[in-house]
């Protein structure tokens, strides 16, 4: 009985901070008209991270802030903007942090060279078993 | 194999549970900054939040004397508990210009009946653009602007009493 009345109690709360008073905003959940602009903004979508549930992208998350960001990105994207103008845009303000595509900057090099420096390491360690098996 | 080779995975089991553990005991600050601290505000122009009011836009920020532009919204519960210390600026002189975050005349100005309003003016920010272009990432939030429109603080969460020394030495440092 109180694990029911648990449940209704749950069911009627609302949640703190997480809900503004106004909709969603237009573009929030509304594909662009034009399928290769939704397309180019969708794709940056999934490469935006959110703000408040830090971890997900933009077009994963149903915050009201990442709403307000999709509708930034399809109203740009559908005004002519290219999309790493936008991404641009963003980094300016919040940090390369904000976008989950690794930039060409110094601190992230070891990250692009790992997968040449791994494939030589491999490359090397079978080369010695073959060798060590013939002789 | 060498000796050397052969204890290269016990080295680095150890850096990898190590970095693990020291992130467990310090764990990494999720607070968003702007990157614009120092800059420019950017360009905005936003309608009244209620009606009586003036709209705001960045211009209006940039009058030769250091200012407070705090965002805040009706729904958001830690600004409540800002109010008050909001009102205690206000009342020292401090200058606060506000954006309201995705909120309705109706509710700004009912939250300004109850806590107050410490504000010369209330900018609507419906879909968070003007938050957007700030690089701010929640409410509330406060940004100390000097006399020229500089952005020149950020303060991430409510102030409390306790900050008050804080925002009032970058205002009098952003003279």
């Amino acid at each position: 009985m109180r694990a029911l009345a648990f449940a209704l109690a749950l069911l009627v709360a609302a949640p703190a901070l997480a809900d503004s008073n106004l909709p969603p905003a237009y573009w929030a959940y509304r594909q662009l008209p034009d399928p290769k602009q939704e397309a180019r903004a969708q794709a940056l979508m999934e490469e935006l991270r959110c703000l408040v549930c830090q971890g997900q992208s933009i077009a994963d998350s149903d915050a009201d802030l990442a709403g307000d960001m999709r509708d930034l990105v399809r109203r740009r994207i559908a005004a002519g903007e290219k999309p790493e103008a936008i991404r641009a845009w963003l980094i300016e303000r919040y940090g390369d942090w904000i976008s989950y595509r690794p930039t060409a900057e110094p601190i992230n090099w070891p990250l692009w060279a790992a997968p040449v420096i791994l494939l030589i390491f491999g490359g090397a360690m079978v080369a010695g078993r073959i060798r060590r098996k013939r002789s | 194999m060498s000796r050397a080779l052969r204890l290269l995975p016990i080295i680095l089991a150890v850096w990898i549970l190590g970095t693990f553990a020291w992130r467990l005991i310090q764990p990494d600050d999720p607070t968003i900054r702007s990157q614009l601290v120092n800059r420019e505000v950017p360009a905005f122009d936003l309608p009244a939040a209620v009606p009586g009011t003036g709209g705001l836009k960045s211009a209006d920020l940039a009058t030769g004397k250091p200012r407070l532009l705090n965002l805040f919204a009706s729904w958001c519960m830690p600004c409540v508990a800002e109010a008050p210390v909001l009102a205690e600026l206000h009342r020292r002189g401090v200058e606060i210009d506000g954006i309201a975050i995705r909120d309705t005349p109706g509710a700004v100005g009912a939250f300004l009946g109850r806590h107050g309003n410490p504000y010369s003016r209330i900018g609507s920010d419906p879909t968070s653009r003007a938050q957007l272009a700030l690089g701010s990432a929640g409410v509330p939030e406060t940004f100390v602007i000097d006399g020229n429109g500089v952005m020149r603080l950020q303060h991430v969460g409510p102030i409390y009493e306790s900050d008050i020394p804080a925002i009032l030495q970058a205002l009098e440092k952003a003279r």
